[in-house]
């Protein structure tokens, strides 16, 4: 279990008077003043800012308001949500020093319900990446070992909250970057349904994929900030409707009747062995709980990779376009606007984004269209038809989060196509717009976390939490029984 | 699927995305994106004739808001993020042509 304090309970302790906004500031502050230059979580410390809204937040509690549902609580903001006035980087020279001139709504979301924002934290640039190790700012380390890296691409909102420096943050997810570091590095994180979480705001990667979601300690922490950030937002055309399900209030359903299915694609070659221990025996604790486990296949999940990276480079060398020196971010002078891009760019942009680019750029040119982005479009269908099919015997599905346990610094920069491995196991949910968590279930034979993952239809959240809990509880349990 | 992709194709790309390659990186780039084409083939292989692509997860179509002024951005907060900024426009190096 946490040795940290989670959201919930801050909240409700500061609500009631009992410590204050600024106390726990400070608190998490400290931490952050004794192990970030190791850990390196974040490209940006607010402190001054966060004081401040501390201060209110305790002004109103002493004026006899509610702050909200998160009441003192010291967030971490991946460093793609734009804050205004306060620098938002991706990690990446081209918008180095660039200050929003707007709030993201899950940024604006989280304040409202009184949250004190800390920090921006580091990433992959432009998240692409599962390591931090793309960051043009220098990787962030793992706090369970700063040996190995941290996952990615949201490796410093998994590090910020497991180092103790913010009990929840927020990330964003477009192949595995908020599932994949909580696996790494032993937190709950989770990625919603495509369009509950409003991507205003959000500096846009994969249009079509990316999904912002939150990191916690606690399943219920976990819950508490979808809802609060969740929900329809007018400023995205692709919010849905209403709000984020109520999931808090089905955490302790518990899980008897429920269906699960273990994807037999996704527990086999290239997922370690200890690893797909740990998920047998989370459905074992899902069995005992009452649940009908059974394996189930997903044929479409093998091609995830091969479809995943046609479409998302697709959508980045589009998205990508707009950093050209003129509206914002850095430009390197030259004689003409078309040099000037050109050197802005190529001076800008790190080697993966490049990568990634012109990877986008050549699937999409003439000739190349059908073959390859129309054919990753085509095996999105089929993976949402696949993932359907399962859907209609089994409530969730379960597997690994990630293949393996956090991994050595370097250990895979020299080839991507090693390190784009790695995303094997999440990829699949943001093809098919769908949800998954991944939540901290045991040790592999290293001794470093293993993250289960609940996946779960389009707006399956409540069946998704209420299996997170069982598997949270199961955990809990076996750790201190050990 | 495809031929093997060229030094030549990436330089073509690369060109398009405004981005300047050394020699070196052409060559390097060029054999990691062979190699990410390559994972691909497996999916060619599929018979998907029958198969409706999916651009996006959501259904939503021709989302509009309702046609009432709101508040914009602050023109100035706007214009401090550019490089480059003059009598409230965004400056740029000639496009055609010597500089005025």
């Amino acid at each position: 279990m946490s040795p940290f304090s989670d959201a919930l309970s801050i909240a409700a302790s500061v609500r009631r008077g009992e410590r204050s906004a600024t106390e726990v500031l400070e608190e998490h502050l400290g931490r952050i003043a004794e192990r970030e230059p190791e850990i390196h979580a974040f490209n940006l410390v607010t402190d001054g800012p966060a004081r401040a809204t501390a201060a209110a937040v305790d002004a109103a509690v002493a004026a006899g308001e509610d702050p909200g549902p998160l009441a003192g609580v010291p967030v971490a903001i991946k460093d793609n949500l734009c804050t205004r006035g306060v620098p938002t980087t991706c990690s990446s020279r081209i918008l180095e020093g660039w200050r929003p001139p707007y709030d993201a709504t899950v940024v604006q979301r989280l304040a409202a319900a009184g949250a004190v924002a800390v920090g921006k934290t580091n990433l992959d640039e432009f998240a692409m990446g599962s390591s931090t190790e793309n960051s043009a700012f220098g990787p962030t380390r793992n706090p369970h070992d700063t040996s190995r890296v941290p996952g990615g691409s949201s490796g410093g909102s998994a590090a910020a909250v497991a180092a103790g420096f913010a009990p929840v943050s927020l990330g964003s997810d477009t192949g595995g970057s908020i599932r994949q570091p909580a696996a790494l590095c032993g937190v709950v994180g989770v990625k919603p349904t495509y369009g509950l979480v409003s991507r205003l705001g959000l500096v846009a990667f994969g249009s079509s994929l990316d999904q912002v979601g939150p990191f916690a300690h606690t399943v219920a922490d976990a819950a508490l900030v979808c809802e609060v950030v969740g929900g329809h937002d007018p400023g995205d055309s692709t919010s849905l409707p209403g709000a984020f399900p109520s999931v808090s209030e089905h955490l302790s359903d518990g899980v008897a009747g429920l269906r699960v299915g273990i994807v037999t694609e996704l527990m086999g070659e290239g997922v370690a062995p200890d690893v797909a221990a740990r998920v047998r025996a989370a459905a074992d604790a899902l069995a005992g709980a009452g649940a009908t486990v059974e394996e189930v296949s997903v044929p479409a999940v093998t091609f995830g990779l091969s479809a995943y990276y046609l479409v998302a480079p697709a959508e980045a060398s589009s998205n990508l376009a707009r950093y050209d020196g003129v509206r914002f971010g850095n430009r390197v002078d030259a004689a003409t606007t078309g040099e000037m891009m050109t050197a802005t760019r190529t001076a800008g942009f790190g080697d993966e984004v490049k990568r990634r680019i012109m990877l986008g750029t050549f699937v999409l040119s003439a000739g190349y269209y059908d073959a390859f982005y129309g054919t990753a479009l085509k095996v999105r269908t089929l993976m949402r038809q696949d993932f359907d099919t399962a859907y209609e015997s089994y409530d969730v599905l379960l597997s690994p989060t990630s293949p393996t346990t956090a991994f050595a610094f370097g250990a895979k920069t020299a080839d991507p196509m090693t390190m784009y491995l790695n995303d094997i196991c999440t990829i699949p949910t943001n093809l098919a717009g769908h949800a998954a968590m991944s939540v901290p279930f045991g040790t592999g034979d290293d001794g470093l976390p293993v993250g289960v993952q609940v996946l779960a239809p389009a707006l399956g959240e409540v069946p998704m939490f209420r299996t997170a809990a069982v598997l949270e509880a199961a955990a809990h349990a076996e750790g201190g029984a050990a | 699927m495809a031929e093997r992709i060229t030094t030549d194709d990436v330089a073509k790309v690369a060109h398009l995305a405004r981005l300047a390659l050394t020699p070196d990186e052409l060559e390097t780039f060029t054999g990691q994106l062979a190699e990410i084409l390559e994972h691909a083939e497996d999916i060619a292989a599929l018979d998907l004739a029958a198969v409706e692509p999916m651009a996006r997860p959501v259904p939503l179509v021709n989302v509009f808001r309702a046609d009432e002024p709101g508040e914009p951005l602050d023109r100035d907060e706007v214009l401090a993020c550019a490089p480059v900024a003059e009598d409230g426009q965004f400056r740029v190096p000639p496009v055609l042509g010597e500089a005025p």
